[in-house]
């Protein structure tokens, strides 16, 4: 009834998304920023992907609009939490309100549109599907192995002291908030280019929201993101190819089983670090602190 | 010889403070040069110019004979600075490797970036492993990838801001074994302290400030560490008046008092108060004041047993029953810790005195009579401000303490612990809040002072002892207690003994 093959390639389509929206996220995150955002940036990018597709008939430049959008929204974000060192979390929050809203005003045009066809890359993928498995190493390596993934990490760890050092801290993190940006962006693109083929008011449908549990899930590590990531598209494919078999399962709770399977390995997560060994866990250390030079 | 390095008449100013005043002075190469002053001199304002994280806003400096007047940091390790810093400068997450590389401009690959950490650690005789994460280093062993990360550079200055002031006695031998072989080599070491101990016996030559001045630049060894200590906090003494208070019975015993605290913890602190008593307790900002008074006030709960108040054990009561039972504490941070600054001053008084006042009823609040509370404060300890009714952050800093102390004051106190009572206070403010403590005193309230204002300290208690990395010293009487020797308990010589040693 359910060929493991097919499964495991519509789960790397599922999994792209969230994939795309949540390395972005680690990466912002790992400079000590809280972007809450995704959502919004997400919702801006599949908008404006969307419609750059159609407008041009090429879904690359629609990918490249779509990092645009996220790039552009993720700034309005950095100027507000950096330099007038608004509240992170709350400003995160209305970033992903302000995009929702915006994009269903601006999407009006674009509902019952169709989206031009992707040439399929090697294996008969989507191309986008393998430069989201390609960022999981390049994030990996850009972080653990390169100097500006180092002052990153420095950043993001104890912000005064890498001042102290001379490293220029709103920077570092204005272009963290901008890779962020860019990645959701993209990721959402994948949902309206890639997967759905058209636009619709709210069409990520809360992806964005896993992106950032997933963060927390994977520790802040790229492979982690990519198995969360993973989880999260295995359980969506799972639960629509039983829906079509016909399970007599309520559609509802089918629908919810992603969503509550993020939940339920969150939990699991937290609590073994709350009781095992590792105690305090790798959250950044100055991760959601504003930061002010004293000069 | 040519000096490494010479400042020329730096000044700097921030808002409302002169930090820095005309100071010059050099350092010669191959030299341990003392840069000694109580905290606020103007020490780290200093050193943060020449390391490039503040701009002087006048006079110049060289370094090896060409202009230094760096951007930043970088320019400056670039020129051959190298510092390192008392605090905030590890990332703990980071291996020890990692916290070298960041500090460094050009670093090796890695692998060879670890090899020469070995090398250079083992010609040093400070063992360090590179893979390890920062996290789980001692003080000491952190203190050796800072001095490694600047050692890597090849610096031709190296400041050290109040090194041993996290060390161990052995591991501060072993730092200065490292010093002295770094000298030999030609580099020139700037060392920040206000240990004169350590200064007397390592360093070469000590510029000493105070309020932001050269005093006058010795030969440390040339004169005794009374005679720094003179230098340091000014030889004026006041005379004062301590006639007709006499102690009364014990309130307050503390015994064995020890925090695990994540900044200084305390160690093993023992000390009784009598009423009518007040014991100043003094020390450089850091060294467990904000602890002990947590500790005291009940925001840090300690072991049972160690906090006594008539004989009755606090250790593990919390804040609003112990100002109960009559202990009342007054913060140093006037704004969030002792005041909500949005609150008006009628609900400020309800934070610390509601029950002891009657303000709250049944779990009601008593408008009317938290109005009257705050009018009476305002006018006993004549705050100037509109009313009850003004917030408390619209109130000048001075205006604001005199309420903080006012209301806690007037709950009549069996015991009251005020944090610098006076800080940022103007002198008539001050003297106010002086008469007030004292007047209390009178009344018979036992009263701890923590201050660093020696002078407050030596006029308002009648014992004195000094709180140190955590551990506080056996109290003194004030009485025939002169000012070189608080200089030396504060400098941390134990005992008194160096005191004595004709130089």
């Amino acid at each position: 009834m359910i060929d493991p093959i097919a499964v495991f390639i519509l789960l790397l389509g599922a999994a792209t998304p969230i994939l795309f929206a949540a390395l972005g996220e680690l990466v912002t995150e790992r400079a000590g920023v809280l972007n809450l955002g995704v959502e919004g940036m997400m919702i801006g990018g599949a908008l404006a992907g969307f419609a750059a597709a159609h407008a041009t008939g090429s879904p690359a430049l629609g990918f490249a609009a779509a990092a645009i959008a996220g790039v552009v929204l993720s700034m309005i974000f950095a100027a507000l939490t950096q330099f007038l060192l608004s509240n992170q979390v709350a400003t995160g929050l209305a970033l992903t309100l302000f995009g929702l809203g915006l994009t269903a005003m601006f999407g009006k045009p674009y509902e019952g549109v169709k989206a031009p066809t992707m040439m399929a890359g090697p294996l008969g993928l989507n191309p986008m599907i393998w430069l989201g498995l390609l960022m999981v190493p390049a994030v990996w390596w850009g972080l653990n192995r390169s100097r500006p993934g180092l002052i990153l990490r420095a950043v993001g760890e104890n912000h005064d002291a890498a001042h102290a050092l001379g490293y220029p801290v709103r920077a570092v993190r204005i272009a963290a908030i901008a890779f962020g940006g860019a990645m959701a962006g993209m990721g959402g693109a994948y949902i309206s280019i890639a997967t759905v083929l058209q636009w619709t008011e709210g069409m990520t449908a809360g992806a964005g929201w896993i992106a950032l549990a997933i963060v927390v899930f994977a520790q802040w590590n790229p492979w982690g993101v990519l198995a969360g990531a993973w989880l999260f598209g295995g359980v969506t494919v799972l639960q629509l190819r039983l829906q079509a078999a016909g399970v007599a399962v309520p559609v509802q709770l089918l629908t919810m089983a992603p969503y509550l399977a993020t939940i339920i390995v969150l939990v699991l997560i937290s609590a073994r670090q709350k009781y095992g060994r590792s105690g305090g866990g790798s959250a950044p250390g100055s991760l959601g602190k504003p930061f002010h030079a004293l000069r | 010889m040519t000096d490494v390095f010479r400042a020329e008449s730096l000044g700097k100013t921030y808002p409302g403070v002169r930090a820095n005043e005309d100071v010059s002075f050099s350092v010669a190469p191959g030299e341990i040069h003392a840069l000694l002053g109580e905290n606020g001199a103007g020490k780290s304002t200093l050193v943060k110019m020449i390391y490039g994280l503040v701009k002087p806003d006048d006079g110049h400096m060289t370094l090896m004979g060409s202009v230094h007047a760096p951007a930043d940091p970088r320019a400056a390790r670039a020129a051959g600075v190298a510092m390192v810093f008392q605090h905030f400068s590890l990332f703990d997450a980071l291996t020890v490797a990692e916290n070298i590389a960041l500090g460094m401009e050009n670093p090796p690959k890695s692998r060879e970036l670890s090899q020469r950490i070995a090398e250079l650690s083992q010609s040093y005789g400070l063992p360090l492993n590179p893979a390890r994460r920062v996290a789980s280093l001692s003080a000491g062993e952190r203190q050796r990838v800072e001095i490694l990360r600047c050692l890597l550079q090849s610096p031709r200055l190296l400041i050290m801001d109040e090194p041993t002031s996290v060390l161990t006695p052995q591991e501060a031998e072993i730092l200065f074994a490292t010093l002295r072989q770094l000298a030999a080599g030609g580099t020139a070491i700037l060392y920040i302290s206000h240990k004169l101990d350590e200064i007397r016996s390592h360093c070469d030559r000590a510029t000493i400030l105070r309020h932001g001045r050269v005093v006058n630049t010795v030969d440390p060894r040339a004169h005794t560490a009374r005679e720094l200590a003179a230098m340091m906090v000014g030889a004026e003494m006041r005379v004062i008046d301590r006639s007709g208070r006499k102690p009364g019975a014990e309130v307050l015993r503390v015994a064995g008092l020890a925090t695990a605290s994540d900044g200084m913890a305390l160690k093993d602190v023992a000390l009784t108060l009598r009423a009518g008593e007040i014991l100043g307790i003094g020390g450089v900002a850091g060294n467990g004041q904000e602890e002990l008074l947590s500790a005291l006030s009940g925001e840090i709960a300690t072991r049972p047993g160690t906090i006594t108040l008539d004989g009755v054990d606090l250790s593990r009561t919390p804040p609003e029953a112990r100002r109960k039972a009559g202990l009342l504490a007054a913060p140093e941070d006037r704004l969030g810790h002792a005041a909500v600054p949005e609150f008006s001053l009628a609900e400020n008084t309800l934070l610390t005195a509601g029950s002891r006042q009657g303000l709250i009823r049944g779990g009601l609040i008593d408008h009317s009579a938290a109005q009257a509370f705050a009018q009476a404060v305002i006018a006993a300890f004549d705050v100037r401000t509109p009313g009850p009714q003004t917030a408390a952050g619209a109130l000048s800093g001075g205006n604001l303490q005199k309420f903080v102390i006012g209301r806690e004051v007037l709950g009549k106190p069996r015991v009251l612990v005020v944090n610098q009572p006076t800080w940022g206070v103007d002198a008539g403010a001050a003297a106010q809040v002086r008469q007030a403590l004292l007047d209390l005193a009178a009344k018979g309230a036992g009263i701890i002072v923590i201050s660093q204002d020696l002078d407050e300290l030596l006029e308002l208690s009648d014992r004195f002892c000094a709180l140190n990395d955590g551990r506080l010293s056996a109290p003194r009487p004030t009485e025939g207690l002169s000012i070189d020797e608080i200089g030396l308990m504060l400098g941390g010589a134990h005992g008194m003994e160096v005191a004595h040693v004709p130089a």
